[in-house]
């Protein structure tokens, strides 16, 4: 049990917060969209035709690559879409729900008694594979691997995240079996780290088998990269898994209940949203459904995910298989008379140049507007400013501009996904695209491995 | 606002046929209108309300107080220099106005040819103007002597614009510091007009100052400066005779004031000091450098002390207190302007700390124990631009080394 304070960060404070009152959502469509499998290949083998009648559980795709992972279907009712992208890669598996959810029965195994193996075939036969992400690289965790250690970060710290606390408040049950499975899985731990700035959910405080760790700090506080980084860190040829806690309570309904059951909560928030507030739902929820009614612009931005590493979505697609999060905000395509000197509505910046930083709890307005032009990188110090790790950003980006492995690998590239240096990317005066470029490395550095 | 910005939509079809002109329309563009660029959707959605130009402006603003108190500065020495308007304020508006005058072709020269070149090489390129320029042009009028030609000052910028930066990939890429480059530029071409007793003060009258008649008030030639006028600055006077060669001319106040003769901006300590709080506060300048080279220089002062008592044949300089070094010439102005500059200086956390020690060390052993010329600061900070990227280098390699460590235990 480790007890981390950090510094090193910045909580972006934008309006539209979700409110702690849970709605219910009727939406009529769901999606699997495989693009957000990274290590996926492109066009997946579908197993369903438009026009199929399909149950939560059902299968939908799967990797020829990996035929044992099954890609399933998180609602029941029919397939009614099956959207392509360029050169003919799926992108969305689109299902009309019908208003009964029936399940797919699933075989009952008891963790206690199963072997590994057996816990393994289980979780890729019912669907549950995919939560597991791999790091490095955050992949698909491979099922021949055996973790070092899982990692469940319990808190999100990015800007109008859900609160985790009220979203996991009185599923014990489920979170305890999930956890019992994820202990089958790896030989060495399952670490979970609270927020330690407020009191924990009893979901999060009375579970048995784990270690707790509290973690103190701005936004990156809350990436689970970030987390690791402090608690046992990666190192090359260590192999670590992440998972989400909203998953781990659906492995353990797949355990408890034999249902692929992924009902959660989705916060729905932003500044363009007139009732910021969770909705209770199943993985990929049409945008539609969520935001109807329920916005006070037209010329908006829907961000499945948060606003430093979520994805662009259209109003007619679907939010993604990992993000438990809709943001709403302005689009900010509009010229500014001056806007780099004399700024004509307040900003948040990590730098003190705006008089913003004599209100901090100040909440903004935010738009998409870059705020400036791309420019040649200037090291101003502010990447490390917002990077609470011993790794320094710059210098490892520039090694991957460079595409000098050895540097890539030895300044930690193995250790950060996209989501960590996120707050870099914000915090650019030169306005690059650091997420971007930090991918480019991770893809290089998959393929030499 | 919307007429202007129809006007600049309604020109921007005439510029695409040219680069250069492309170039200049986007950057003009650009500096009166923020762009309606929109995050692509592929990273961050929302972006920090600061880009280059903020950053760098916010430099240029915490250089304005040093600005004025130059001008006001430019005008008291000169009119001293006559035996005139003694007292701060008596005469004050001439004062002023012979400074503006006086500077206003300075700061017009820097920034054409400066940015000129920028444009050209934008243009090349095919990339936006970068907004570095805009405090290398703001500092290098500000570091020069009063009296400095301006034909000189032309062809220090364009070496250090083009040799210093340009060559080395425009901004974010240079080397080395670009406004000390180009006073360097000036020392080493033309020591004779940056160096020794009588450049510190403006004697002599443009022709902005013959339009206004500035002329007419002290009949301004070299016979008429009154007896016992001499523009030696505290640190040729400590050079020859110590600390008491320096009190008998100027007193800490007046050094912390700076009513006294020196490079343009960088006599006025409370207006230094106001600039260094602003840059730290905002975040834009690195504190971590600036205690850092204060602790280098204080370090150094009382090794030179420690020297001076026990050595009394030593010269005199050696003994000069340590603190008082603080005060003295261009350290404080080199300290929140020209060490903290991000570009040149050590990139990692740990290198800026070694960075701004080196730089005390460094600069004071140039001021100290340089027989030829009595001040540091501009070389010491060259010096460590070259070696910034082999502390960086170290640093980075402990970080690597951390890692590897950390794998095999």
């Amino acid at each position: 049990m480790a007890n981390i304070k950090l510094k090193k960060g910045l909580d972006i404070k934008i309006k539209g917060k979700p409110q702690n009152e849970t709605l219910p959502l009727n939406s009529r469509t769901y999606a699997l969209t495989a693009s957000d499998f990274i290590g996926l290949s492109p066009i997946p083998k579908l197993l369903v035709n438009i026009g199929d009648e399909v149950k939560a559980g059902t299968p939908l795709f799967f990797d020829k690559k990996n035929p044992d992972i099954l890609y399933v279907s998180p609602v029941s009712g029919e397939v009614v879409e099956i959207r392509r992208a360029a050169k003919r890669a799926i992108d969305e598996v689109v299902i009309l729900a019908d208003n009964k959810m029936t399940y797919l029965p699933l075989e009952r195994i008891r963790i206690s008694s199963a072997s590994r193996e057996e816990v393994v075939k289980h979780l890729q036969a019912t669907g549950c594979w995919p939560f597991f992400r791999q790091r490095p690289f955050n992949i698909i965790a491979h099922p021949n691997e055996t973790p070092r250690d899982i990692f469940i970060s319990g808190f999100d710290t990015a800007p109008l995240a859900p609160d985790l606390n009220y979203v996991l408040e009185g599923q014990k049950d489920d979170f305890q079996a999930g956890v019992e499975v994820l202990r089958k899985l790896t030989k060495g731990k399952v670490h979970l780290s609270v927020n330690g700035a407020v009191p924990s959910s009893k979901t999060y405080t009375e579970i048995k088998g784990i270690e707790l760790h509290t973690v103190t700090g701005p936004h990156p506080a809350g990436c689970v990269g970030v987390q690791i980084h402090h608690i046992a860190p990666i190192n090359k040829g260590d192999v670590v898994w992440t998972i989400s806690p909203q998953d781990v309570l659906a492995l353990g309904r797949v355990f408890n209940h034999g249902q692929y059951n992924t009902e959660r909560l989705v916060a729905v928030a932003g500044t363009c949203i007139k009732k910021p507030a969770y909705y209770k739902t199943y993985i990929g929820a049409s945008i539609e459904s969520l935001v109807a009614d329920n916005l006070t612009d037209e010329h908006v931005r829907f961000i499945s995910g948060n606003v430093l590493s979520g994805k662009k979505v259209a109003r007619n697609e679907h939010l993604g298989f990992y993000h438990q999060q809709l943001s709403v905000i302005e689009e900010g395509d509009k010229y500014e008379f001056l806007g780099w000197l004399l700024p004509s509505y307040p900003r948040p910046s990590l730098s003190r140049t705006f008089t913003g930083f004599l209100s901090p709890s100040k909440e903004y307005n935010v738009n998409t507007n870059t705020h400036g032009e791309h420019r040649a990188m200037v090291l101003t110090g502010a990447y490390e400013d917002v990077t609470p790790m011993d790794i320094l950003p710059m210098q490892l980006l520039k090694a991957i501009l460079a595409n000098d492995l050895d540097m890539m690998e030895g300044l930690g590239i193995y250790e950060v996904v996209e989501e960590d240096f996120a707050l870099c990317e914000f915090v650019c005066p030169s306005k690059t695209d650091v997420q971007h470029i930090l991918r480019e490395g991770l893809d290089i550095m998959q393929e030499q491995s | 606002m919307n007429f202007l910005r129809k006007q600049l939509d309604k020109v921007k079809p005439y510029t695409e046929k040219s680069k250069f002109l492309h170039t200049a329309y986007d950057a003009f563009e650009t500096l009166l209108f923020t762009p309606k660029t929109v995050t692509t959707g592929l990273g961050t959605h929302i972006r920090d309300g600061l880009d280059l130009k903020r950053t760098m402006v916010s430099v240029v603003i915490a250089l304005q107080l040093c600005l004025l108190f130059g001008i006001f500065n430019i005008g008291h020495q000169h009119f001293a220099a006559f035996g005139m308007y003694e007292g701060y304020t008596d005469g004050l508006l001439y004062k002023l106005l012979y400074g503006l005058l006086q500077i206003l072709p300075l700061i017009v020269v820097v920034h054409v040819v400066g940015l000129g070149i920028e444009f050209y090489f934008a243009s090349k390129k095919g990339h936006g103007v970068e907004e570095g320029f805009l405090v290398s042009g703001m500092l290098i009028p500000l570091i020069m002597p009063p009296d400095v030609p301006l034909w000189m000052v032309a062809i220090s910028v364009v070496f250090a614009v083009i040799i210093a930066k340009e060559a080395f990939g425009g901004t974010g890429m240079n080397i080395l510091n670009i406004a000390l480059t180009a006073r360097v530029f000036v020392f080493f071409a033309y020591p004779t007009y940056i160096s020794g007793d009588n450049v510190w003060v403006s004697f002599d009258y443009n022709f902005l100052h013959q339009i206004f008649g500035l002329h007419h008030l002290t009949a301004g030639n070299m016979a008429n400066v009154v007896d016992g006028f001499s523009g030696a600055t505290p640190l040729a006077l400590a050079a020859k005779g110590g600390w008491e060669a320096v009190v008998q001319k100027y007193s800490v106040s007046q050094m912390f004031w700076g009513d006294i003769p020196g490079s343009i901006g960088e006599m006025c300590k409370p207006a230094i000091i106001a600039g260094a709080l602003m840059l730290i506060v905002t975040g834009i300048g690195s504190w971590q450098i600036m205690v850092s080279m204060i602790a280098g220089l204080l370090f150094m002062g009382m090794v030179f002390n420690g020297y001076a008592s026990s050595v009394p044949e030593a010269s005199p300089f050696l003994a000069v207190p340590f603190y008082y070094h603080l005060i003295m010439g261009s350290f404080l102005f080199a300290m929140a302007y020209m060490a903290t500059d991000p570009v040149t200086a050590a990139q990692t956390q740990t290198g800026k700390w070694i960075y701004g020690f080196s730089i005390g060390v460094m600069g004071m052993i140039v001021r100290v124990l340089n027989p030829a010329y009595p001040e540091g600061w501009m070389l010491a900070i060259l010096f460590m631009n070259v070696f910034a990227p082999l502390i960086d280098h170290f640093v980075i390699q402990a970080n690597i080394k951390r890692r590897l460590k950390r794998s095999h235990a």
